[in-house]
């Protein structure tokens, strides 16, 4: 089977300097899988994902290739891109909070996606969306449809932003920190939300997260990003109990706090890994 | 305080849309009749606020002069914000060379006057409430193309926008569906501010009579007329004065009112 999405030696620098922030990564995500992308805030980890989405700003400068299904991303027009975003591809982001437009009622926002790339009554898109809306497990969905952001919950505007980014049924799903503005309790639905509905429309999603226990319960496999690089890339498995880079070899003993005795100072990723000319 | 500060602002425009809206059924007095045996009144219970050197009611001509007002004022607002909306919405969306053109044109129009432009197209199509109004809203397009582009730079770094295009909505069908909604609130307090800003001018052309042309009675030009009495009966100057100082102070305070009313940090503070 050809792999959904394949990323060849992908560069990104911005502004007129070119400064570079990634640096050739290289990674492939076949149909269905679900793979984590873990690092640290400014080590690229969203720049990639908006690459792959093509909505990087108009200063950005990709090279290398990114493959869609076979199809060549890097280079197509906006206006080619446009008909793929929402409909073969779609984001679910951090901020619950921002992620919505406070001026119109959430049920209009995922309607919109739907009617973009779909020709739908407004009467059957309604339809659509309340049924959306009780999948992802919001209660009364008709009311939640016809309520503006503000006057629902953190965890009900997330539940709102999966709903938007799966209501087309896409192939690949990127989720940025999508749980990371959330409380433990509600972080916990949502992954399982997540789980749950990738698995109903058979997505493929990239995961991105500085946490690896979260990115954990929902992945097969992991990369992971510093400052730019691809320094590790490899199951689960392989990563937890056999980590290559002493980056990641901090990141492992740190998410597995519970194995530190009681009392002991809790190890950081520095006590694995000295950042090169780091002051 | 703030809060009275709004109220005064929204009573005062009421009482000059109302005076305006009254003056289309019904006056005091006939505004364009001259009644040469009762010139300069005072104040008395048949004239509320006396005549005027022509002997015609002064409230008369106040009411109709609010219409004058209102109607130059609307047009030309809208005017500015038709022009300077999109341009400063397209400057904050786009950025680089399309802004960059976009802010030099429109300091290039900041440098020319209302009063300026006024007077050239008097010369060349004839003084008429058309040219006050044109010259009125070309003037104030530069403010609403930057407010525009201000309230848009804010709203673009928003993820809900990223959210919009991230399911394929077009940067066109972004732009009127989730930015202008946006930034409405911003807009509507420029458009108060620019509506005192135009009475202003407004005002100002008619007196030096490059706007509404006679007999139409305006504010502007009742000032102009009032002059000749300036020493004898200086009190008609006061009244039409009066309507424009408050008119004015009315839509100032209402714009400052709707800032701060709409913005959340301050209304957290109240």
């Amino acid at each position: 089977m050809s792999p959904l999405l394949e990323v060849t030696d992908l560069r990104i620098a911005f502004g007129r300097s070119r400064r570079e922030v990634v640096h050739g990564a290289s990674f492939s995500l076949e149909p269905g899988e679900r793979l984590g992308l873990i690092g640290e805030s400014g080590s690229g980890k969203t720049v990639t994902a908006l690459a792959v989405m093509g909505l990087l700003a108009e200063n950005a400068y990709v090279s290398g290739s990114i493959r869609l299904a076979g199809r060549e991303l890097v280079g197509l027009r906006d206006s080619e891109l446009a008909p793929l975003r929402g409909d073969l591809m779609s984001m679910v982001f951090q901020e619950p909070m921002t992620a919505l437009d406070p001026t119109m009622p959430v049920g209009r926002q995922v309607a919109e996606v739907l009617l973009l790339h779909q020709n739908l009554g407004h009467g059957v898109a309604r339809g659509r969306v309340l049924e959306v809306l009780a999948e992802v497990g919001l209660e009364d969905p008709e009311r939640v449809a016809d309520a503006y952001p503000h006057a629902l919950s953190g965890g009900q505007r997330q539940r709102v932003v999966v709903a938007m980014a799966l209501i087309n049924r896409p192939d690949l799903v990127i989720c940025d920190e999508p749980t990371t503005a959330l409380d433990v309790t509600v972080q916990a639905k949502v992954l399982n939300l997540l789980d749950t509905e990738l698995e109903a429309v058979g997505a493929s999603c990239l995961f991105i997260s500085h946490d690896l226990a979260v990115v954990s319960q929902l992945c097969e496999r992991v990369l992971v990003m510093l400052d730019g690089d691809l320094v590790e890339q490899g199951t689960m498995a392989q990563v937890f109990n056999a980590p290559n880079h002493p980056y990641t070899r901090g990141l492992v003993a740190t998410a597995r706090l519970d194995a530190v005795a009681p009392g002991e100072r809790l190890p950081t990723v520095e006590d694995f890994y000295e950042r090169p000319g780091r002051r | 305080m703030r809060r009275a500060g709004l109220w005064i602002g929204v009573v005062l425009v009421a009482v000059v849309i109302l005076a305006a809206l009254v003056s289309l059924v019904w006056t005091p007095y006939d505004p364009l009749q001259i009644q040469p045996a009762q010139t300069l009144q005072p104040a008395s219970w048949r004239h509320l606020l006396g005549t005027d050197g022509f002997g015609i009611d002064i409230l008369s001509r106040l009411l109709v002069g609010a219409r004058t007002t209102v109607y130059v004022g609307v047009v030309a607002v809208s005017l500015a914000a038709l022009g300077g909306v999109p341009l400063g919405v397209l400057a904050g969306m786009r950025g680089g060379w399309v802004s960059e053109i976009v802010l030099r044109v429109s300091d290039i129009l900041y440098a020319f006057p209302a009063l300026l432009l006024a007077i050239l197209l008097a010369a060349a199509v004839g003084a008429s409430t058309g040219t006050a109004m044109v010259a009125i809203g070309i003037a104030s397009i530069p403010a609403f193309a930057r407010v525009a582009r201000a309230a848009t730079l804010i709203v673009m770094t928003q993820d809900y926008i990223l959210a919009a295009r991230a399911s394929g909505t077009s940067r066109w069908i972004v732009s009127v569906r989730h930015v202008l909604p946006n930034i409405a609130a911003v807009l509507g307090v420029q458009a108060s501010v620019s509506f005192g800003i135009a009475i202003l001018a407004e005002a100002a052309l008619s007196y030096l009579g490059l706007a509404t042309p006679p007999p139409t009675p305006t504010w502007g030009r009742m000032l102009h007329d009032a002059q000749t009495y300036i020493f004898t009966s200086p009190i008609q100057a006061l009244w039409p004065g009066l309507a424009i100082a408050l008119s004015v102070l009315g839509l100032n305070l209402l714009g400052d009112g709707l800032r701060d009313h709409l913005d959340p940090r301050l209304r957290e503070a109240a």
